[in-house]
């Protein structure tokens, strides 16, 4: 089957791309678009290592099928930081020795941004329930959830 | 010398691959693509047991797009009859492992792989090759393996003269065992079961390579060493060393499980066919069928005691699944069970059991969480009949310095005690906790401690001083938690310089000496120290320069604060010489100004750990909750604090997720049932309370900073202190693992 052509923005760029019909969004983010931050544990939509946002709504980008993409705002890790200003949770994982080995880490700042962005003042619970779909095997999470508190109370105060 | 200065050694400071890291440009090994590259994919058996008659690629080659096809024919075959290792890996087993020879042993052995233009080509011609199987009876458990009458999955093993599956055996003794159960007041014996489980990095195996026109390899894949890489991958293709340039990329996890190949040597030959670069990427269900597991156990622990508590004689037997082909990590339980303790009368058997798995691959302490917990278990038992706090007993039995270890060797230091009372002042163990908070609803308190060897071994170190005066250091070891941190500290303190003006990297095979695995919990103990040693003779060579400057001796000078001064008023009145000006200078004085030091490694004492858990039992639904988790070890010294408390945390959540959730499920065929993320449970964020780490530093004397090792001994006491908690909630005893819902519940029901 011949490829289907896309036309969508990612990272608040417009971007064009071919995919096969049956390629997901990952595929595409990491095949055709070059953007390989985006990383792949499961490929069935379990891991949360492929978190990206669709216009703002969290999506695991191995379960969205590439098409899906068109006229719609793609966020990647890659958009994350401003140049070379981190984002505050970018910052803070950092800071906090949050990521070991770091494959889980782009999505679960993604994820963690999401979350933040619903609920700017999560307790301890709901940033665990918040991140439960990103799986991390190295930290036993313990201070990711921190650096997630953390970043929500600088960017309280900050607002 | 025993460097305790602390400008940056013992500081948080950002690890040199963070930002990388955060920003999504780190570059693991799926990340990687070559001009021309072909796509890859592994034929795997659907068959748990058979014999393979032939295998037809015919049909596959036609296809078009098809590059090349590899079987078993071309891997270079260790015969049966003679034992070639590879550090602790057989290469019988391992080209047997990467594809099959003579018989698929498990379902999703390797028995061919493609490359072709695109992944659904690959998967297309992977369909059309054709493989006479001759479907023989599987076996999967310890029990039924060893049964007679079993199947027996290899000819050439024998076991007391008989066709076995038991495929080797590992003995320590010490005095009198059955003296030592004669003398007791008390003797209990338990028999516990573990399950298989996955080291479950996030990461899959994957690997591009390249094979050039003039046979020269470039390799990029994520491992614990890259050495490991082109080592395995030359005996198996028979491509020398000097050819194989084994690049690192960054590692998505492996917790034990990537010290061994199982894409590079069959790539490499899929590159060599094709005359392309071929990347292969495994699915997760590849992960999970046919790489990793830790083994499970089937295990006998039998505990002699005094009425003081005074341990007389232990014995356990250990059988541990290996998988399809042999080799479990018998060092661990048998070495390690009883090794914290003094207790003269020791019989400690292992036994490695080949079955219709998957085979097995070392996870984090290889081996000792299974003794840790058979062992932990029945010592609560025996502290609970004789009245005594678990923890004194414990104290009381510790081994001494200048003891003879079960496993050979006399100790040095041991701060096992000293674990053991951080863990009895900490204020968890003394907090009130409310047995039956609500109805339906009970809670316990358990402890555990655990031992693990530690290891030195290999490693290479470049500390070069860059013409503008700042330090880039190489090393050989894969960074699988803040290695680069660490050792950016300890170099940072030495040259006496800012942390920012050191840049810590990972060479590739051709770049750096040769550097063992990351693994053993070696690595920054390792690093630390042939880094040491390189700054020391760096700090000489800036010393000789300023000397040749000031037409003084070197001995009158000393290097402070990253900069070379008069070392008294009797060398002479000098404006100090900073690295800054010394590096400028560098050619017109000499030349370059760097070390590459290269050692064998020694001193890497053992690692002790006791932890203190809180667990809730819901008691209608089976499942088990951990409320709160303090886990003491000794460090030796921490180079870099948030990431050993890291390693702690991690290695305690990975076993709360062994104690009470993750498994292998076999159906009735011997294939895996449950090879995915969503089926094979690890703890998610919120299943874990946060994990207090209690950071003991009584530095190694054997070290230059003091570094113990720290990776793998935080995961040897979770399944015992949990079951222990689990016990102390509900009175009952679990014997097997994991305490899962369904297994609470049944056997609450049973206990009625």
């Amino acid at each position: 089957m011949s490829k289907l052509h896309v036309t969508t923005s990612v990272n608040g760029e417009p971007v064009e791309f071919l995919t096969d019909p049956g390629a997901s969004m990952l595929d595409a983010l990491r095949g055709p678009l070059g953007l390989t931050g985006t990383k792949e544990g499961c490929g069935t939509g379990d891991c949360g290592a492929c978190s990206i946002t669709v216009d703002g709504r969290l999506v695991c980008a191995c379960l969205m099928l590439a098409v899906e993409a068109e006229g719609h705002e793609i966020a990647t890790i890659e958009g994350m930081a401003d140049g070379e200003t981190l984002h505050p949770l970018q910052r803070k994982f950092l800071e906090m020795a949050a990521l070991q080995c770091g494959i889980c880490t782009p999505g679960m700042l993604i994820s963690a941004r999401a979350l933040l962005q619903k609920n700017p003042d999560p307790s301890e619970e709901e940033v665990r329930f918040g991140l439960a779909g990103n799986l991390c095997r190295c930290t036993g999470y313990d201070k990711i959830v921190r650096a997630v508190m953390e970043t929500a109370a600088e960017m309280r105060g900050a607002a | 010398m025993n460097e305790m200065s602390t400008k940056w050694i013992g500081k948080n400071t950002i690890r040199p691959d963070g930002a990388d890291k955060v920003t999504g440009r780190a570059g693991y090994a799926a990340d990687n693509t070559m001009p021309g590259m072909m796509w890859g994919k592994v034929l795997r058996s659907p068959h748990a047991h058979a014999v393979i008659r032939s295998i037809d690629t015919s049909k596959a080659e036609a296809l078009p797009g098809v590059k090349a096809v590899v079987t078993a024919k071309d891997i270079v075959e260790f015969p049966l009859d003679k034992s070639v290792m590879l550090g602790i890996q057989d290469m019988r087993w391992m080209c047997r492992n990467v594809m099959a020879r003579e018989k698929a042993l498990f379902h999703g052995h390797p028995v061919a792989a493609v490359a072709a233009i695109s992944e659904e080509v690959a998967a297309q011609a992977c369909a059309l090759i054709e493989v006479d199987y001759e479907v023989l009876p599987h076996v999967i458990e310890i029990e039924d393996a060893i049964k007679d009458g079993a199947p027996i999955l290899h000819d050439f093993i024998r076991h007391e003269g008989k066709p076995s599956n038991i495929a080797g055996t590992m003995v320590l003794k010490a005095g009198d065992i059955e003296k030592g159960f004669a003398e007791a007041d008390i003797v209990i014996e338990r028999t516990f079961t573990t399950r298989p489980v996955h080291q479950g990095y996030i990461e899959p195996h994957a690997c591009t390579v390249s094979y050039a026109a003039d046979g020269r390899v470039t390799i990029w894949s994520s491992s614990q060493g890259q050495f490991m890489v082109r080592a395995m991958t030359s005996l198996l293709t028979g491509i020398p060393q000097s050819n194989i340039r084994a690049i690192p990329a960054e590692i998505g996890g492996g917790f034990g499980a990537k010290t061994i190949v199982y894409l590079e040597p069959v790539a490499v030959l899929l590159s060599k066919k094709s005359g392309r670069p071929v990347k292969i990427v495994m699915s997760r269900d590849e992960v999970q069928r046919a790489t990793g597991p830790a083994p499970g156990s089937l295990m006998t622990v039998k505990i002699g005691a005094k009425k003081d508590g005074t341990l007389v004689a232990a014995k356990g037997d250990f059988y541990l699944q290996a998988g399809g082909l042999p080799g479990s990590p018998l060092r661990g339980p048998v070495g390690c069970s009883f090794a914290a303790y003094a207790i003269p009368n020791v019989l400690s058997t292992g036994y490695d059991v080949v079955s219709n798995r998957s085979k097995v691959a070392a996870y984090r302490a290889p081996g000792a969480p299974h003794g840790a917990f058979a062992a932990e278990s029945v010592l609560d038992e025996i502290a609970q009949a004789l009245g005594l706090d678990p923890l004194d007993m414990r104290v009381r039995n510790s081994a001494k310095p200048g003891d003879k270890a079960i496993y050979g060797p006399n100790f040095g230091d041991v701060t096992f005690v000293e674990t053991i009372d951080a863990i009895r002042k900490h204020p968890h163990y003394s907090a009130p906790l409310e047995k039956n908070p609500r109805p339906g609803v009970k809670r316990g308190r358990g402890v555990a401690s655990g031992f693990w060897y530690n290891a030195g071994g290999e490693s290479s170190v470049q500390v070069n001083i860059t013409e503008d005066g700042n330090v880039v250091v190489t090393t050989g070891h894969p960074d699988v938690g803040g290695s680069r941190a660490s050792i950016a500290n300890v170099v940072a303190e030495l040259i006496g310089i800012e942390h920012s003006r050191v840049n810590v990297i990972i060479g590739d095979t051709q770049t750096i000496g040769f550097s063992n695995l990351t693994g053993g919990s070696r690595v920054t103990f390792a690093s630390a120290l042939v880094a040491t040693a390189a700054c020391e003779k760096v700090v000489e060579q800036l010393k000789d320069r300023a000397a040749k400057i000031w037409k003084i001796e070197a001995d009158a000078i000393k290097w402070q604060d990253g900069m070379a001064l008069p070392a008294g008023d009797n060398a002479g009145k000098f404006p100090p010489l900073s690295l800054k000006e010394l590096a400028a200078k560098a050619n017109e004085m000499g030349g370059p100004i760097g070390n590459q030091t290269q050692l064998n490694t020694t001193g890497a004492d053992p690692g002790y750990a006791t932890h203190c858990v809180d667990v809730e039992v819901d008691v209608d639904l089976g499942i088990v909750r951990v409320l709160r988790y303090t886990a003491a070890q000794d460090v030796g010294r921490a180079l870099h604090p948030a990431y050993v408390e890291g390693q702690i945390q991690g290695g305690v959540v990975q076993g709360i997720g062994w104690a009470l959730s993750e498994e292998y499920l076999y159906d009735a065929k011997g294939r895996v049932d449950n090879a995915s993320f969503l089926d094979y449970r690890m703890p998610v964020c919120s299943d874990v309370p946060m994990i207090e780490p209690i950071v003991i530093e009584i530095p190694n004397s054997k070290h230059p900073q003091g570094v113990r090792g720290v990776g793998e001994a935080p995961i040897v006491p979770p399944l015992a202190a949990i079951a222990n908690a689990v016990h102390d909630a509900l009175g009952v005893r679990f014997y097997d693992l994991p305490m899962s819902p369904p297994r609470v519940s049944a056997r609450l029901e049973a206990a009625g």
